[in-house]
């Protein structure tokens, strides 16, 4: 057993297990903690993939930025608890076994395709996750959709004023 | 490179499939939200997985952009989350249904 694939145990097992508990909480707040543990077990399980500019920014934007977000306003409305399975039982089994006929499908779909990785080579994976070889590729080849996303955030950040606002004069 | 991409491939589709279980299962705007969240990050895993194995660093800019898209969802999700309270004083997205048919 190769000390890759222990962490790859060790990071997948944390991401999917706290990702099963995200959402069978009846806390909001403990969901929302066990998501950030579950984008920590992300950001290793990229760092495992050589993508180290991508797993510090999961960790800057995602579990912190976004994240802290969501717990503002969670405490800031303080919801009710709500406990699984209280309405519409029998709706919600059918859309578990929606969901685990899907799983089947796509884990079919990813062995019968089997994808040929024997000549994926370490060097250029390390070379791709670089910030250089990213910063590179952003400003040269892909300036224009970071303009938009640029102007993306923007607009996100007025709707967010004008939504939010107390009401429209 | 020891381990096969498989792996990575069907966590990412687990991970998937639970934020769709949660979408479908759970009534509260939040938490609906937080399962599209993770939706969002499974696509992520598979991008990074297929890049990182290619040696393309261009699956990494896609992630780069949907952190960015993901963070406006958030922004303006979260928005209308406080909107939708102050009116109806509730996140149970059965009670908000003025638009149901």
């Amino acid at each position: 057993m190769s000390l890759e694939l222990i962490l790859f145990i060790v990071f997948g097992g944390i991401a999917a297990v706290s990702a099963v508990l995200t959402i069978t909480r009846s806390n909001p707040i403990i969901s929302a903690l066990f998501l950030i543990l579950n984008f920590a077990g992300l950001a290793g399980l990229y760092l495992l993939l050589n993508a180290q500019f991508i797993a510090v920014v999961q960790v800057i934007v995602y579990a912190g930025a976004i994240m802290v977000l969501f717990l503002f306003v969670i405490m800031l409305l303080k919801p009710e608890k709500e406990k699984l399975f209280s309405t519409h039982p029998q709706l919600k089994i059918f859309a578990l076994i929606i969901a685990a006929l899907v799983f089947v499908q796509i884990a079919y779909m990813i062995f019968l395709s089997h994808p040929d990785t024997a000549n994926a080579n370490v060097a250029a994976s390390v070379k791709a996750g670089t910030v250089e070889q990213i910063g590179r590729e952003l400003y040269t080849n892909y300036v224009l959709p970071f303009e938009a996303a640029g102007y993306l955030l923007l607009a996100a950040t007025i709707g967010a004023l004008v939504l939010a606002k107390k009401k429209f004069e | 490179m020891n381990i096969p991409i498989e792996y990575f491939l069907i966590l990412s589709a687990f991970m998937f499939i639970v934020g769709v279980a949660g979408v479908l299962t759970r009534r509260n705007a939040i938490i609906v939200f937080m399962s599209i969240e993770l939706m969002l990050n499974s696509a992520n895993l598979t991008l990074v997985s297929f890049s990182s194995y290619m040696g393309n660093s261009i699956g990494q800019l896609f992630v780069f952009f949907v952190m960015t898209v993901a963070a406006a969802e958030a922004a303006v999700g979260l928005a209308i989350i406080i909107a939708m309270f102050r009116n109806k004083l509730t996140l149970n997205i059965d009670e908000v249904n003025i638009f149901k048919w």
